[in-house]
């Protein structure tokens, strides 16, 4: 019997996740793939699978699947319960199941991006050289729904014994790291100041595309448009509200307004795991050079 | 190179910002023939991204010498596009320019045009080559939907959907050319660079 996955319920959204197609962006091209990257390459670990191979992303609400034969599992990321036929199953190890038994990931009680890996990676169609669905595009396989199945591919290696099993509690209030430019000039002088010196809390609004933040604003200095340029990941862009949001890996490829500084690659993993109302305090980075 | 501001992003990347989108298509030329090490080239209005460089130092160093004032390799092939132009905004197009549809047509067809830039959909190429003062403003409510293979103008650049999708772009006509296909090794008809030509044929 073929090795799969079927989906009995998909939670609000769970989506397949490699490492995206960064590469195709001068064709408008996101480049998509997991947001919380360190968590879904501890569960490909754990299922002694390579970090490129696709795992499934969960949204807040957790997913429940059934394996169609023996397979290894394991789930990363947010705290939420797990359990395998109703018994409760640890986070962050490697969970042997049989056939047709049923792994459930509960909703998250920290955190909001849960990462299930199946060794042999979930083997959907590749659109560019990824698994992942773009969210902003519509490129990649459709979010996963209800009696979906997944194909799973053959295990590679044996499955790790767990090193560490690493639950990362995010601190209140997280702190990202933030490298000025390319535009600050655009904003009053006061308006990096402003970003770094105060608290703000995450939006409803905020999805894979980006982390939208509600509290003080940064006022511009130019209120000219900004010809459409090229963003990059972690880009803290300031849109007409003057309320910034930190673009993720759904992000467009060009923006027309204006991007106050960039989080530091490091510090986005984290920002996969904000819940709305979580706290967010920004610190000034130094730049490359 | 002169008349370039030079501006770092984050920590692995480079925003190059010139003075119109011509020198921005010869700053992205220019970034192809010299095989730039980079995860991503992004060209835009004004602007070439350098993102996912693994020596910043070297490429903004590398940058003040390099010249824009070549002209950028026109021995590309020219990409024809079979265009019928039958749109729903072609005689506003023809009021706005102060000619005949005729004309429109005759003047869109006639125009040598460059992909500057993509954006705002997967494989969405902004062709430029029509002169500023035939520029168009986008509809003020746009479409909730424009069929693939629209082909519409905004500003005075020349936009062709790929997928179907909302727009604002006011739409001249339509082309049965496949414009986006992921599953080509090159999976945009028109990427940044293309020269590009539209032609029409019967309605």
């Amino acid at each position: 019997m073929k090795r799969s996955l079927t989906v009995l319920d998909p939670g609000p959204l769970t989506t397949v996740q490699d490492c995206g197609r960064p590469g195709w962006a001068h064709l408008g091209v996101p480049r998509s793939g997991a947001l919380d990257r360190p968590a879904a390459s501890l569960a490909n670990r754990l299922v002694g699978n390579p970090d490129s191979a696709a795992v499934l992303e969960t949204t807040l609400g957790g997913v429940t699947v059934r394996t169609s034969t023996a397979m290894t599992l394991a789930v990363t990321g947010a705290e939420c319960p797990v359990t395998v036929d109703g018994r409760p199953a640890p986070l962050g190890e490697p969970l042997a199941l049989g056939s047709g038994q049923t792994l459930l990931v509960g909703p998250a009680t920290r955190g909001l991006r849960s990462y299930v890996a199946a060794a042999g990676g979930v083997q959907v169609a590749e659109v560019l050289g990824s698994r992942s669905t773009d969210t902003l595009s519509g490129m990649g396989p459709d979010p996963v729904s209800a009696g979906a199945v997944l194909p799973i591919g053959d295990p590679l290696h044996a499955p790790h014994g767990v090193d560490v099993s690493v639950v990362r509690r995010p601190p209140d209030p997280v702190t990202l790291r933030v490298v000025p430019g390319p535009r600050t000039d655009w904003f009053i002088d006061e308006a990096m100041t402003t970003l770094t010196g105060s608290t703000y809390t995450c939006s409803a609004d905020s999805n894979r595309v980006g982390l939208r933040l509600h509290g003080p604003r940064l006022v511009r200095e130019r209120s000219e448009e900004l010809p459409s340029e090229g963003l990059v990941l972690g880009a803290v862009q300031v849109p007409a509200s003057g309320e910034p949001l930190v673009f993720l890996n759904d992000h467009p490829t060009t923006g027309g307004y204006p991007v106050i500084g960039v989080v530091r690659p490091e510090d986005l993993a984290v920002c996969a795991q904000l819940r709305p109302g979580d706290r967010v305090r920004f610190a000034a980075a130094r730049g490359a050079g | 190179m002169s008349r370039v501001r030079i501006i770092r992003v984050g920590l692995e990347a480079v925003l190059v910002e010139v003075t119109d989108t011509a020198e921005a298509t010869a700053l992205y030329a220019e970034a192809r023939r010299r095989a730039v090490e980079a995860v991503d080239i992004v060209p835009a209005a004004q602007t070439v991204l350098f993102s996912g460089v693994p020596d910043v130092d070297a490429l903004v160093a590398s940058l003040a010498g390099w010249s824009l004032d070549a002209p950028s390799s026109e021995d590309g092939p020219v990409v024809e596009v079979p265009t019928r132009y039958d749109g729903p905004d072609l005689e506003a197009v023809a009021r706005l320019w102060e000619m005949t549809t005729a004309e429109v047509v005759r003047t869109h067809t006639g125009t040598e045009m460059v992909v500057a830039f993509c954006g705002f959909a997967p494989g969405f190429a902004y062709c430029t080559g029509l002169p500023e003062r035939l520029s168009v403003p986008r509809l003020d409510t746009p479409r909730t939907r424009v069929p693939v293979g629209a082909v519409g103008l905004a500003g005075s650049f020349t936009g062709v959907y790929p997928t179907a999708s909302p727009g604002g772009w006011q739409l001249l006509g339509r082309t049965d050319l496949t414009l986006w296909d992921p599953s080509r090794p090159e999976p945009a008809t028109l990427s940044p660079g293309t020269r590009v030509r539209f032609v029409e044929v019967g309605r």
